[in-house]
């Protein structure tokens, strides 16, 4: 189930997943980059950013994804971005977050 | 969508953003830390940071960084040159290839290019430089282009005007404290003044030793008992220390005389009241009504009073309290031709010339603030530090007090109700 008002992870073995919901889009999103790092700092190799719940991705949200991929990037995870739309996907691509990130589109 | 268009889009709203977080954010850090990720993501930004420059330490104080490393300094010190060399620059991006010569740059040389910064761009705002931004490499490795770098710049001068608003916020905060502080002082210097004019009265009269400063105090306590703001009790108390102040004109002898005065030396000592108003008059007080204290705190209801023969409504309100705790401290206190009277006679006195004399709704307030010391109303116990405990505390003081508050008329025939 999705809640706007925290960041939702779960960790299933040795991959965590979050939702990135509408949050991700303003300052309290950095909740999701401080919880990623957690999850890494656990021995997480797998980040899996869910965009179920997320209609658009501005700057903010954008700089937050970078944060989560700089954080995997300094313990050589993998970052996944999974259910996202095709316009998101197209940013993504646009922006070159697909280099650092596999996207999966929904 | 077409890809540019799209992109143009993301990056133009982040500008908007940026601008509306500048203006409306009322915390300053969550300010920066928003708008700076609004910089990094309009173009997806690996890295960066944004640092204040402080211009009193010559350097700079990194407020945001992400992707720079744990051992990046949190703050930087600045060559005057480097700072000419930035305002020179304006707020164009300087490419950090080019910045070698900045002798910023060749301190900080290992940092900036282990961890790829790509661009420097200063803040500068008014001709002052306010800070710098920092940026690493986009995500899509491209390198920056001239609109990138447009955009960039704008988003910078919008997080400098930012910085520099709250500059002028915290200059302004500084300058109202040391403004606070400066009257504080000059209060504190005030009083003091004032004591030790008082004391200089004091000194020259033997026989009534410590009589401006009690009347001082009492005035104070008529004012408290009224309920007047801290201020205006300050300014009465002032008026009380000050009230005797043109007696530093009269021949100590006639001050000091052991027996009753002739008419001439009257004469002479009954000009201290002007005296004192032409002594107080041009001295800024902090307080209105110094000077009339002075002048008037001999003055009485009925007209009998000197140097003008005022009537009630005519005298001014503060010299009527003066004239109260003055008269208060001649009965309560020995002089050389006559001895302290005891308080039951004190009161009974004030009570019988309220309103010929003294104001009934200060004679009534000074009551009241006895009896409020007396049945333990109130903490202070100034009445029985100036008069004595056992003074005070005389048989039958408390009835006695009720029964004259019972007793004045608070607005008899010649009192008009202070419009305080
Ligand atoms: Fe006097």
């Amino acid at each position: 189930m999705s809640n706007s008002a925290q960041a939702e992870i779960r960790r299933e073995g040795e991959t965590a997943v979050v939702y990135a919901n509408e949050y991700l889009n303003k300052i309290t999103g950095e909740k999701i980059e401080r919880e990623c790092r957690d999850k890494i700092a656990q021995g997480c190799s797998r980040l899996l950013v869910s965009f179920r719940d997320t209609e658009i991705v501005n700057s903010i949200g954008i700089s937050i994804l970078l944060g989560v991929i700089d954080a995997a990037s300094g313990a050589n995870a993998e970052v996944v971005f999974t259910d996202v739309n095709p316009d998101t996907a197209h940013l993504f691509e646009t922006l070159g977050l697909s280099r650092h990130a596999r996207i999966v589109t929904a | 969508m077409p890809e540019s268009e799209q992109k143009l889009i993301h990056t133009f709203s982040a500008l908007a953003d940026i601008g509306q977080e500048v203006a409306h954010k009322y915390n300053f850090h969550e300010m920066i830390r928003t708008s700076f990720h609004l910089l990094l993501g309009s173009l997806a930004i690996m890295r960066g940071g944004i640092a204040r420059y402080s211009r009193f330490g010559h350097e700079l104080n990194f407020l945001a960084v992400r992707g720079l490393g744990d051992d990046f300094p949190v703050s930087a010190s600045i060559d005057p040159a480097d700072e000419r060399e930035f305002l020179t620059a304006g707020m164009s991006a300087i490419e950090a290839s080019q910045a070698k010569m900045l002798i910023f740059f060749q301190r900080y040389q290992p940092f900036v290019e282990k961890r790829g910064i790509e661009l420097i761009i200063p803040m500068i705002v008014h001709d002052e430089l306010v800070g710098l931004v920092m940026l690493g490499e986009k995500a899509s490795g491209e390198p920056f282009n001239s609109a990138d770098r447009a955009i960039v710049q704008a988003m910078a001068r919008h997080i400098g005007v930012g910085i520099y608003q709250r500059n002028l916020l915290a200059e302004l905060e500084r300058k109202a404290e040391q403004n606070r502080r400066l009257y504080e002082e000059m209060r504190l210097t005030y009083a003091d003044t004032v004591k030790s004019f008082a004391a200089a009265i004091d000194y020259k009269d033997k026989y009534t030793e410590g009589h401006s400063v009690r009347v001082g105090k009492y005035s104070e306590l008529i004012a408290k008992s009224l309920g007047w703001s801290d201020e205006r009790v300050e300014g009465v108390a002032v008026a009380g220390y000050l009230h005797d102040v043109g007696k530093l004109t009269v021949e100590k002898r006639i001050i000091n005389s052991p027996t009753r005065i002739n008419a001439k030396e009257s004469a002479e000592l009954s000009k201290h009241p002007v005296v004192g108003y032409d002594i107080l008059l041009p001295i800024h007080h902090p307080y209105t009504d110094v000077p009339l204290a002075a002048k008037y705190h001999h003055e009485r209801l009925d007209g009998r009073g000197y140097p003008d023969g005022l009537k009630d409504d005519q005298i001014p309100y503060i010299a009527k309290i003066v004239n109260l705790a003055d008269s208060f401290d001649a009965m309560t206190t020995n002089r050389p031709y006559k001895a302290r009277r005891p308080a039951h006679e004190v009161i009974e006195d004030l009570q019988r010339n309220s309103g010929k004399q003294f104001a009934p709704e200060l004679v009534t307030a000074m009551f009241e603030g006895m009896l409020d010391e007396l049945e333990g109303g109130s903490e202070d116990k100034s009445f029985r530090r100036l008069l004595g405990r056992e003074y005070m505390e005389a048989e039958g003081i408390i009835p006695m007090l009720r029964n004259a508050l019972n007793g004045i008329n608070a607005t008899g025939p010649l009192t008009l109700v202070a419009s305080e």
